[in-house]
């Protein structure tokens, strides 16, 4: 490992090993939150498939009855009848933080069931009610199931962005930081020792000058 | 910082039609460049966007780059034809991102 350019000396020293207890405690941590961000991340990635696995069946089969309602009535009618809906799904939207995410919170205002139907029941046919009632029950839960999709692929995004920094931290800033702060021990060792011989080699001199 | 939203779905006439007895709004584009376009229109206007799944899965490029922010939360939805299994695979996508392997599949 490729050590870093500095000058071997005292205060270099220090300022390294400050900064290699910096990145060591903040390894821990984001592995800590990585940690847990994969423990949330696992339980609402199973909510997110079952619910998509259920969704995905009823929305085709309230799809289904509304073909059919569309095959026996014209298309017009069937336009008329809708364009002027009754009820109006109303969410707030707002954000909750999780694990230092922002993820979306969906409020859902679900108006009463009973009036569901903006059209009199002459001129259709019952296959167009079933599939409005299914598909309005149906709109909680593909709300749900936005919040909780939308949830997953940030996090998703989140812990890969997260996993990158505890590599480069792990794999690349500590083990250089303390590449560096060895060879910094070394040659401050190397001077000393050198300092010594060349006062020893200095005395033993001024003594054999004494002598003579 | 709740606000309220709106919801829009995309997709082709015989698929969406219903969602506007429950009050979305929705909207037909024809072709790629179209849906394009329309999703970058909405985007900022609209909280949730459901879309079908074979256009979603004709834009996926601008949906991905949506799915780091908060909102909108574009959904893709089986149309009425059936799911392609565009939505299943958008999830797998996910777990492969954030564990490294395919876990909950297990296929």
């Amino acid at each position: 490992m490729a050590r870093l350019t500095v000058n071997p000396t005292r205060m270099e020293l220090r300022r390294l090993k400050t900064r290699l207890k910096t990145a060591t405690r903040g390894h821990k941590l984001l592995k800590d939150k990585s940690d847990e961000m994969v423990r949330r991340f696992m339980e609402l990635i199973r909510l997110n498939k079952s619910l998509r696995e259920e969704i995905e069946g009823e929305v085709k089969e309230a799809l289904r009855s509304f073909m059919l309602a569309r095959a026996v009535a014209s298309s017009e009618d069937i336009e008329q009848v809708l364009s002027m809906p009754k009820v109006r799904v109303s969410i707030e939207t707002g954000t909750k933080n999780i694990m230092g995410v922002d993820v979306p919170d969906v409020n859902i205002n679900m108006p009463a069931p009973e009036d569901l139907l903006p059209y009199a029941f002459a001129g259709t046919s019952s296959d167009l009610d079933t599939a409005v009632v299914k598909l309005s029950g149906l709109t909680e839960k593909l709300l749900r199931l936005a919040e909780v999709e939308k949830t997953c692929n940030m996090l998703a995004d989140e812990i890969e962005k997260n996993r990158r920094r505890v590599n480069a931290l792990e794999y690349v800033m500590i083990p250089q930081l303390n590449e560096t702060i060895k060879y910094i021990l070394m040659k401050l060792d190397e001077n000393e020792r050198g300092n010594l011989t060349r006062l020893m080699k200095v005395k033993s001199l001024m003594e054999e000058r004494d002598a003579t | 910082m709740a606000k309220s939203g709106k919801i829009a779905v995309i997709g082709d006439k015989d698929s969406v039609l219903a969602f506007k007895a429950v009050g979305a709004e929705t909207f037909s584009p024809s072709g790629q460049f179209e849906t394009n376009d329309l999703v970058k229109k909405l985007k900022d206007d609209y909280a949730v966007i459901f879309i079908t799944e074979d256009l979603a899965e004709q834009i996926s490029d601008t949906i991905d780059k949506l799915k780091t922010r908060a909102y909108p939360a574009v959904i893709p939805i089986p149309a009425g034809n059936g799911s392609n299994g565009f939505g299943m695979r958008g999830i797998r996508k996910d777990v492969e991102k954030a564990i490294g392997a395919d876990i909950l599949f297990g296929d």
